[in-house]
């Protein structure tokens, strides 16, 4: 198709969308609710994983050393420790290491444990993981280990952040599929109405020897231009909640707190994907509505 | 050239609309078929435009063999006609020249020839000064002279018209059948389908008359007896 045959059609569906305008403008709004959910779920995905990256950061845990074990034994165990999948680093800290640290803690109360033996604490490890996904299997694995008499680790913290990560993400599929599915179906019956009100015409078209793809293209370039559409809105809608959000967040005492990554940082690939899938979205429906308008 | 050689046709609710119909239309032909409401004139232009597929018989047109063609050559085989309908079909939105270009543009024609040929066709039909305007601004016999320069657009060698004169006035209707009968003398083959006797006696030319699906009547130079 040559330069002037694409903006024949181009012209041709550009006008159509303004035949039928209320039917245009449904077809728009769908496409917009469809992308700023999907959008929004998204967005809030790649904040928890942010949240998360963050919260890996301190992805350790201690692991106490049996009373029995001397020094000497207590330290020959790292090498098992670091020998364990998942396990990133292993540090070994002294009873002694451990009351001073713990001392510190207390600041100007150290008197209280003035005359308290190093051997009331025990010997331990601190633990960093990989993958704080997996840190459950991690401490059963060290639990295993002869020699580790107990463990501290706040699994729930990481469970609870894994849980909303993958909550959000489930509910984000389950929508946007439903949400896809209806924008096909609504641009579908755009484009269907936009082939019922040009029959007499697509008719002529094929008797005078029109290719099928002569008469698709007004109709593809109508659903894509909606799709497009739709998918600016929703990129300058999802924009501005998305600034809004983050102000009052950083307005707002408790959720202060919570660092969320920079619109700046997501803009080209919230624009990408609601573009592609803006576009899928409309050349789908106007596929599925003049199928059978192409039948000889 | 078309020919329709022992050609049956049965729709799907059971009614026959051709029993073995012969026909054989040569290049440069003008041809009334003429018959009946129901007599079997429509099938015959549904299947010649591969609208329909004959349920037995032989049809070639213009070189293609109806009974075998695939899907893909069927727009190829209509490039070859050009249809005039009875309510014109005119695209109401376009003006005259639109109209004309869009024909055009679905058999690839670039916008040179286009621009070369509109004026030439629109000068065929007598409505040179009218290319802007829309088919609402014109009446009904100027709106059936658009249609036929539609047809004519893309230079065919058969122009197959379906009772082009049934919306129209006597004056209108002798106006576009002598349009038909001029491009018919420029080389082109004309069949016209009707039901309109004295317009059809009007004419010396070739009648053939059709009743309940068979061919009962082909003479050139004949003469339509609403009658038989």
């Amino acid at each position: 198709m040559g330069d002037n045959q694409f903006w024949y059609h181009f012209k041709d569906g550009f006008r159509s969308i303004f035949a039928h305008g209320l039917m245009s403008f449904a077809s728009v709004c769908m496409i917009l609710a469809c992308l700023l959910i999907m959008g929004s779920f998204s967005l809030v995905a790649v904040n928890l994983n942010h949240m998360f990256r963050e919260l890996e950061d301190e992805n350790q845990f201690l692991a106490y050393v049996d009373e029995n074990y001397d020094d000497q034994s207590a330290r020959a165990l790292q090498p098992r420790l670091e020998g364990i999948s998942n396990v990133a680093s292993v540090t070994f800290v002294s009873r002694s290491e451990a009351m001073a640290n713990f001392k510190e803690t207390l600041e100007g109360r150290q008197d209280l444990f003035r005359d308290a033996p190093d051997s009331v604490l025990r010997d331990r490890f601190i633990i960093h993981v990989v993958d704080i996904e997996a840190m459950s299997e991690t401490v059963e694995q060290v639990e295993q280990v002869t020699g580790i008499a107990d463990i501290q680790a706040s699994l729930e913290v990481a469970d609870g952040f894994l849980m909303i990560r993958n909550v959000a993400g489930g509910v984000a599929i389950i929508l946007v599929a439903m949400l896809v599915l209806v924008s096909v179906f609504i641009i579908s019956n755009t484009i269907k109405i936009a082939t019922f009100t040009r029959r007499e015409e697509i008719a002529v078209l094929r008797m005078c020897g029109a290719s099928n793809w002569f008469i698709r293209w007004p109709f593809l370039v109508e659903g894509v231009l909606l799709g497009l559409v739709g998918a600016v809105l929703a990129y300058l809608a999802e924009w501005g909640i998305y600034g809004l959000i983050q102000r009052a967040m950083e307005n707002s005492g408790i959720l202060s707190i919570i660092t969320t990554v920079p619109f700046s940082q997501l803009a080209y690939i919230v624009m990408l994907v609601f573009l592609v899938v803006g576009f899928a979205i409309g050349a789908g429906g106007s596929a599925l509505a003049i199928r059978k308008f192409l039948k000889v | 050239m078309i020919r329709l050689t022992d050609v049956y046709k049965q729709y799907e609710n059971g009614t026959k609309a051709l029993k073995g119909v012969r026909l054989e239309i040569a290049d440069g032909d003008f041809v009334f078929l003429v018959g009946r409401s129901g007599s079997g004139k429509s099938t015959i232009v549904k299947l010649i435009t591969g609208e329909i597929q004959a349920t037995a018989g032989r049809l070639m047109v213009n070189g293609y063999n109806l009974r075998d063609i695939s899907q893909k050559q069927i727009p190829l085989m209509r490039r070859t006609l050009g249809v005039v309908f009875q309510d014109f079909r005119l695209i109401e939105k376009k003006t005259v020249s639109e109209n004309l270009e869009v024909v055009m543009r679905a058999v690839g024609a670039t916008p040179k020839e286009i621009q070369r040929r509109i004026p030439y066709i629109l000068g065929l039909v007598d409505l040179s000064e009218k290319g802007h305007r829309y088919p609402n601004q014109l009446s009904g016999g100027e709106q059936q002279r658009v249609a036929i320069a539609r047809a004519l657009a893309n230079n065919p060698s058969v122009i197959i018209a379906d009772e082009p004169t049934g919306n129209l006035d006597p004056a209108r209707s002798l106006e576009i059948m002598s349009l038909l009968v001029k491009i018919n003398s420029m080389g082109t083959t004309v069949l016209v389908v009707t039901h309109e006797r004295e317009l059809v006696n009007r004419f010396d030319k070739r009648v053939v008359a059709i009743e309940n699906g068979r061919i009962i009547s082909d003479a050139a130079g004949g003469y339509y007896n609403n009658g038989r």
